[in-house]
């Protein structure tokens, strides 16, 4: 039988607001445990919560951003369970009245083509501490810093149809929310991660198959590993004569596979209501239009204006405007180098990424400035140095050594365009290779390749490569 | 010295008629003597309350002071206060020392008031008779075998029996309002949002309300003045200006219309308590208001809607007390489940576990609807009835309670009959109505309660109608025999 995945995916972004969503206590990761948590996020008796403006306006943008509704009311609800890392017994969120709702957002597809995918609401909510089980003997430790960190929950349509697709749509809701600058998406932190909800069905049916939940992947690759394992799973079940149970499941990466994280027994009834300590959020069209007038420019536009702007190729285009930061570098490079568009693509995608993928650096620490390659490049444009030697001089600059101008100067990379210093060079070859002359001559003409083989060689690669072919050409033929 | 009111003792601190120190010794010295057969502290903070008492002295020297500075007072052991036990009359939080002061603590410690102790109260607030505590029950002082009402009893008994000339309370369902009827002193319930509610233990978040008990409506203006006011750690509270509260106490009362609800006159009201609250009557009547019969005709959903959404806020409120970080946890727990089921089982009382289960219940999947949502439509409906009724009348009066002070133990199997205790006090919260009671005679030698409700913010309106009468008549000076 063939069979069709489902997949709907509960993005949980952290919003970068510099405090808590209910509280003043700071959101800076990696503090020692429990410094960051005040009374409020510790649930002492008597505190209240108070809404972060900052979370409203943050979520707002990104509904802006996706087409949805900016709901003019939300309301927040308590979401009531027990747990050690969960301070108050209850969670703060949003379940009736979401701030966003019924946007969406289009992916581009293997195959060239794109593809909508509904979002069916984004709510804010507190985030849990964490319960440390390493290094307390027999006992669980309690980290609440993280207790109150402003969570922005985003909840895809189930309309994601395979592992590629859902790694598509995340990666470019991660790339919308750096653009958006509402959030650092860093996922080793555990600032950006999923839950997918997985199904499958014969292919043709029209109702759902039942779900599966897996919970907390913090990467896209194991996003990608996750679905497809559980995909596995479920049609070997079901063609071996199973049912698969709604449940929540864990994925183990070191076992590759998906398992059960709670039974059904455990089954928790949240027992929502309205946070009667907190007024429903109202917002009128003035805010609503104040924070469109801050949108930035996003990375669907960015891409149309880089194909028409800068004469980029699609393909070139996306590569570029995946992140925010790429984006920007490569338009810095392009006015630097006074709006060379494809050259500094090329650069960019090409010597820069390789450099910083070899070091394993963010793009915001390069060592080379976008300033200082669209020099580099001007250089090479206006005949100072040629395409080969920038890979020199651009490598001198990866390790520090001075601007490409500096560069060029110390080490005597500047091109040699004067003619008649050419030509004495190629007659001194020439002088010293008779027997190749006479070769050439006799008709083997892939010798050209030697002769300027030998020039460049001569002049450690310096030569003007489009003066050396002319008046190489011109003394052999004559 | 004791017999004197808030307002008095002010003149007198701020004349040099006496100090902060000596009014602050006397108290301390009368909780000493009396409270050990009233109950009405659960901490005494001596060597703190002579300290600050100092400090007032010198701010009153030094022409800084404000009407409260230098007078003791109490707080109810549900504000929470800076390095002194909060309790809010629980095992649960017995071994609790708050790290921080409420809103209303701070506001009072700016005004120079002197805090000698927190009282007693029913367990987090639950209760009509302050029998629930974990500290014991409170005594009348009116008389040692009947109750002093609650959940705010020790703070009334206190106030009641000139141990300290005000004190604090909270008011959820008529915790103020009906200890201070059934112990003959004022107490006064602001609008919802009025007083910040920031770090005073939450029951039923959109219910509970702070206020004061004092002996005069005009003692009340002044503590209300000092704790009222916009709190931007309290997402509730109101931000709008404080009236002047003594500036219109001596407004006089001709053309006041004064609304009575048929529905408060009614089945189940004592006799000897109808005929006090039908002479106060008759004394406004005196003073140029004239009485309009109205009706509020959903009175009769007000306890039944009460019972769904106070349990139903409590349930969730108090599951921050699980045994992890702080207050009472079980011994040697197993596991998780055994922590928080043994950490709560012997944290809590039995009011307090009933309704926590009766809330838990009204908020489960498949029931919330018919409970939870059916409650606060009929809130709102219990709020229309109101501003229909505010559209003709000025005030609306009626008895604080229904009975005076029962006796101890007498309902504390039958919680039914003790939530009907609080009828006529919890629509006012329902709607977020300003409410306060204010002594009315006596029946059977136990004081009556009566009880005047004021449309939103109109407590500077209720405070003067409290006055007038107390200007007119001097049932707010009897004090109990023996005290």
């Amino acid at each position: 039988m063939e069979w069709e995945t489902v997949i709907g995916l509960e993005i949980h972004t952290q919003l970068a607001t510099r405090s808590k969503i209910f509280s003043a206590a700071s959101t800076t990761y990696g503090a020692e445990p429990n410094t960051q948590a005040c009374a409020v996020d510790l649930g002492l008796p008597g505190v209240l919560p108070v809404l972060n403006a900052e979370v409203v306006r943050m979520a707002a943008k990104f509904g802006l951003a996706t087409h949805s509704t900016v709901a003019r009311r939300s309301v927040f609800d308590r979401k009531n369970y027990f747990y050690p890392d969960l301070p108050k017994g209850y969670q703060i969120s949003q379940l009736a009245l979401p701030i966003v709702h019924d946007g969406f957002l289009d992916i581009d597809l293997e195959d060239g083509g794109s593809k909508r995918i509904g979002i069916t609401r984004a709510h804010l909510e507190e985030d849990a501490g964490k319960s440390l089980h390493e290094s307390f003997q027999g006992m669980t430790g309690i980290d609440l810093n993280r207790a109150g960190t402003p969570l922005l929950e985003i909840v895809s349509e189930p309309e994601l149809r395979s592992a590629r697709e859902a790694v598509a749509y995340m990666r470019k809701i991660h790339s919308l929310v750096r653009y958006l600058d509402i959030s650092d998406g860093n996922m080793q932190e555990g600032s950006f991660r999923c839950d997918a909800n997985v199904s499958v069905r014969p292919l043709g049916q029209q109702e759902f198959g039942t779900r599966a939940e897996i919970k907390n992947i913090n990467s896209f690759r194991f996003v990608e590993q996750a679905i497809n394992l559980e995909v596995e799973r479920q049609i070997m079940l079901i063609e071996s004569g199973g049912t698969v149970v709604q449940e929540t499941r864990l994925f183990d990466p070191d076992k590759h596979e998906t398992r059960p994280m709670r039974s059904k027994e455990e089954a928790n009834d949240y027992r929502y209501f309205p946070d009667p300590d907190l007024l429903p959020v109202d917002l009128d069209d003035e805010f609503i239009e104040a924070v469109r007038s801050t949108l930035p420019e996003l990375p669907d536009a960015r891409k149309a204006r880089f194909v028409s702007e800068h004469g980029l190729s699609d393909y070139d285009a996306a590569v570029l405007t995946a992140s925010r930061e790429l984006a920007d570098y490569f338009e810095a490079v392009v006015e630097a180098s006074g709006g060379l568009g494809k050259p500094s693509a090329n650069w960019v995608m090409g010597e820069l990424s390789g450099a910083l993928n070899k070091s394993d650096a963010d793009i915001n620490a390069s060592p080379v400035t976008a300033a200082a390659l669209g020099v580099m490049l001007q250089r090479i444009e206006d005949g100072t140095i040629s395409g080969k030697i920038a890979k020199q001089v651009f490598e001198a600059m990866w390790k520090g050594e001075g601007s490409a101008d500096e560069i060029i100067e110390q080490q005597g990379l500047k091109q040699i365009s004067d003619s008649s210093a050419i030509e004495g060079i190629i007659r001194e070859v020439l002088d010293n290779n008779p027997k190749q002359i006479g070769q050439y001559r006799g008709g083997q003409e892939k010798l050209f390749g030697f002769f300027v083989g030998q020039v460049m060689k001569a002049t450690q690669g310096k030569a003007n490569p489009k003066q050396v072919n002319e008046l190489l050409r011109k003394l052999l033929d004559s | 010295m004791h017999q004197k009111t808030l307002v008095e003792l002010s003149a007198d601190l701020h004349k040099g008629r006496c100090s902060s120190v000596e009014l602050t010794r006397a108290c301390l010295d009368r909780i000493s003597k009396y409270d050990g057969e009233l109950n009405s502290f659960v901490t005494v903070v001596e060597q703190q309350a002579l300290a600050a008492a100092q400090a007032a002295d010198a701010r009153i020297k030094a022409g800084t002071a404000g009407p409260l500075t230098g007078i003791p007072f109490a707080h109810k052991d549900i504000f929470c206060t800076l390095g002194v036990k909060t309790s809010c009359g629980s095992k649960m939080l017995d071994n609790f020392i708050a790290p921080y002061d409420a809103t209303v603590t701070r506001k009072l410690l700016e005004a120079g008031a002197v805090m000698v102790g927190k009282t007693n109260m029913d367990e987090f607030a639950m209760g009509s008779s302050n029998e629930t505590s974990f500290y014991g029950a409170v005594k009348n002082p009116w008389d040692a075998a009947t109750v002093p009402g609650g959940s705010s009893g020790g703070s009334a008994a206190a106030v009641a029996a000139r141990l300290v000339p005000a004190s604090t309370g909270t008011d959820t369902g008529g915790s103020i309002r009906q200890p201070a009827a059934l112990c003959g002193i004022t107490g006064i319930k602001p609008t919802y949002g009025r007083v910040s509610r920031y770090g005073m233990i939450a029951f039923a978040s959109s219910l509970d309300q702070g206020g004061a008990f004092t002996r005069t409506a005009e003692d009340a203006a002044v503590m209300l003045g000092a704790m009222a006011g916009f709190d931007p750690h309290d997402s509730t509270s109101v931000d709008r200006p404080v009236d002047d509260y003594t500036g219109g106490l001596n407004t006089p009362l001709q053309g006041l219309k004064i609304g009575l609800p048929k529905e408060y006159f009614g089945e189940g009201l004592d006799a000897g308590v109808a005929a006090a609250i039908e002479a106060s009557l008759d004394e406004y009547r005196k003073l140029g208001a004239t009485l309009v019969d109205i009706s509020l005709p959903n009175t009769h959903l007000s306890v039944p809607a009460y019972y769904v959404v106070a349990p139903a806020e409590c349930s969730s409120n108090l599951s921050r007390f699980d045994g992890v970080r702080f207050g009472y946890r079980a011994s040697e727990p197993k596991d998780l489940e055994d922590l928080y089921t043994r950490s709560r089982g012997e944290g809590f009382g039995d009011e307090v576990k009933r309704r926590i289960l009766v809330g838990t219940y009204a908020l489960s999947a498949g029931y919330y609807d018919a409970y939870y949502l059916q409650a606060q439509k009929v809130r709102r409906l219990i709020r229309d009835d109101f501003l229909s009724a505010f559209g003709q009348v000025d005030v609306i009066m009626g008895p604080t309670a229904p009975s005076v002070a029962f006796r101890l133990g007498e309902k504390a199997d039958d919680p039914v009959s003790m939530y009907l205790s609080d009828t006529y006090t919890i629509a006012v919260n329902l709607a977020g109505l300003p409410a306060m009671s204010i002594p009315a005679g006596f029946s059977g030698g136990l004081p009556v309660g009566l009880h005047v409700v004021g449309n939103y913010f109109e407590e500077a309106r209720l405070l003067n109608v409290g006055h007038q009468l107390q200007q007119a008549t001097d049932w707010h000076t009897h004090s109990p025999q023996g005290f």
